[in-house]
């Protein structure tokens, strides 16, 4: 039994000692992955009831949802509010940033905590307080304060992608440029965008995603024809369990997967 | 920007390059405004308005009626109880099953750990409703883990878990451990097995190397994680509000219900408030331990 034998750790155990070991991880990573993955075979039911494994398989449920206004206009506002989400929280993170990165440490020690506070409050409190506010302002249920909304949580995750991607990058680059005659403006776009392309694009895509499979703030904050497809899930879930629930969760996983292949590849890519 | 520094007779005019280093740092403390206007404006005031509402009491004046009613009320005490209870359950579980898993991961060469970690990114990137709604179907009474728990002999008559605390408590942890692994995972990278070597070399036994060298190098990401999945916890709404069906009370739903149903902001602000305070006492114990710029970073 060689393999069996072989030593698995700096402190020479066998692997047959600790076959447990990779026994009760992978029990763990399983019960991490399967059941979400559950809903896929699901959706594909033909039964109201959700059975599983499914007796007859039909596309029904996926017609339902299709073929739903409803469910369409909600699935638009949420890719809507996502992109808009996108071009308001993505430059913003940067440009906070880039100003970080050049300022002395007792302003960074001040700001950067502020500037990260939207994901330490309980999302709750972000929520209903917006919903206030939102109240005066008569911005409820409108696609601008679910953008305002969704930047705010999207934000501290850009700033803190870039904020590392700047930290490994090396600033005297920009000196060199300017030296040689570029301004400040010039230099970022030619000599550091370039070179911290790949955490932008994750940095964007991650706040997408954010934005997408928020529900809280949507919850208070939208509603009537500007309702998310998270906030009409919720309260759909909240009344009576409907396969076509299961329909839209399938597309939901097979959208985060691809963002999730693709921030892999772009987040692995060195800048 | 070289060119408009004006060369004084022999040396370079120092008040002009102050100038100019003034306003460089002027317009590099000036990219940062959109982004805290955006944070200042859309929760610290509210926030802070937030606190202000919950001193109002009923007749429009300052009291402290809104924090009485939560101090005395055995309703409130039972919705802190809930909170508390679950939280703390969830995370011992998550430690319980995230401690070995990452152990295990951290012990595998790069490519291996790699394509385990997107068994654990794969659930941190999948909607939080996409798995809540996964657990409301296999937990019911005739879902999947009842009718194979009873094929198997586990147990003869459905259990019902949804719509009580075990579903909320296993739907929760499904949601947390990545949570838990994700920075206690770049810990344990971060570990040098050298000293492990080291242990074994001087007649430690691999049980006894890993109590008295791993475990104790491993703590502050554990710390770190356990803390978040903590905080998190405490101020949780969804799973707790699908799973729960509305028999599991947790703060942050009763600051909703307050709204929603009473429109007793007072009340529901005081609340909040509370939550706030709890949380921020809980991240400034982890900020002392840990750096926050490992949290958050979902790649």
């Amino acid at each position: 039994m060689g393999i069996l034998n072989n030593t698995v750790s700096e402190t020479q155990i066998k692997l047959k000692d600790r076959i447990w070991l990779y026994f009760i991880a992978l029990i763990i990573l399983f019960l991490l992955v399967v059941p979400s993955l559950i809903v896929i075979p699901m959706s594909f039911s033909e039964s109201q009831y959700l059975e599983f494994p499914p007796k007859n398989y039909s596309t029904r449920w996926y017609e339902n949802y299709f073929f739903s206004i409803d469910w369409l206009q909600a699935t638009w506002t949420s890719v809507k509010v996502g992109v808009l989400t996108i071009f308001l929280a993505t430059p913003l993170g940067i440009m906070a940033a880039y100003g970080l990165v050049n300022s002395n440490a007792r302003l960074r020690s001040i700001l950067f905590p502020i500037m990260i506070s939207p994901m330490m409050v309980p999302v709750i409190l972000v929520a209903i307080g917006l919903f206030y506010f939102y109240v005066q302002f008569g911005m409820v249920n409108s696609i601008l304060g679910l953008v305002l909304g969704h930047s705010l949580i999207a934000m501290p995750l850009v700033l803190i992608i870039v904020l590392s991607a700047l930290n490994n990058y090396d600033m005297n680059q920009e000196k060199v440029a300017r030296s040689l005659g570029a301004s400040r403006l010039r230099a970022f776009f030619e000599i550091t965008l370039p070179q911290i392309k790949f955490s932008i694009i994750s940095a964007s895509l991650i706040s997408f995603l954010t934005s997408f499979d928020e529900v809280i703030i949507s919850l208070f904050v939208s509603g009537g024809d500007n309702s998310t497809i998270t906030r009409s899930m919720f309260l759909a879930l909240r009344d009576q369990i409907d396969p076509t629930i299961a329909a839209i969760s399938t597309i939901l996983i097979i959208i985060s997967s691809v963002f999730l292949i693709l921030t892999q590849t772009f987040g692995s890519k060195k800048d | 920007m070289a060119s408009k520094i004006k060369l004084n007779k022999d040396h370079i005019n120092k008040i002009e390059l102050d100038q100019l280093d003034r306003k460089e740092r002027f317009t590099l403390f000036g990219l940062t405004v959109p982004y805290l206007a955006l944070v200042l404006g859309l929760i610290v005031i509210p926030v802070g308005w937030l606190f202000y509402m919950s001193f109002i009491g009923r007749d429009e004046t300052l009291s402290l009626e809104n924090y009485e009613r939560i101090w005395n009320s055995k309703a409130y005490f039972r919705i802190f109880k809930t909170t508390f209870q679950i939280s703390i359950l969830t995370t011992l579980i998550c430690v319980l099953l995230g401690y070995p898993l990452t152990y295990f991961m951290s012990q595998l060469s790069n490519r291996w750990a790699n394509i385990c970690m997107i068994g654990v990114l794969i659930p941190f990137w999948t909607s939080l409703l996409v798995r809540t709604y996964a657990w409301l179907v296999l937990l019911q009474k005739k879902g999947l883990v009842n009718s194979l728990a009873i094929d198997w002999g586990l147990w003869s008559e459905p259990i019902k878990f949804v719509h009580n605390m075990s579903g909320t408590l296993i739907g929760m942890v499904h949601i947390m451990l990545p949570f838990l692994i994700l920075p206690l995972y770049a810990n344990m990278r971060t570990i040098d097995k050298d000293c492990l070597k080291a242990a074994a070399n001087l007649g430690a036994t691999p049980t006894r190397a890993f109590w008295t060298v791993f475990f104790p190098l491993s703590l502050p990401g554990l710390l770190a994680g356990l803390l978040i999945v903590f905080v998190l916890c405490l101020g949780f709404y969804v799973t707790p509000a699908l799973l729960g069906g509305g028999k599991v009370i947790m703060a942050a739903m009763k600051i909703s219900d307050n709204i929603e149903l009473y429109f007793s902001w007072g009340a529901a602000s005081a609340l909040g408030v509370v939550l706030l305070v709890v949380t921020m006492i809980i991240l400034f114990i982890a900020s002392k331990l840990v750096s926050f710029d490992q949290l958050g970073n979902r790649s």
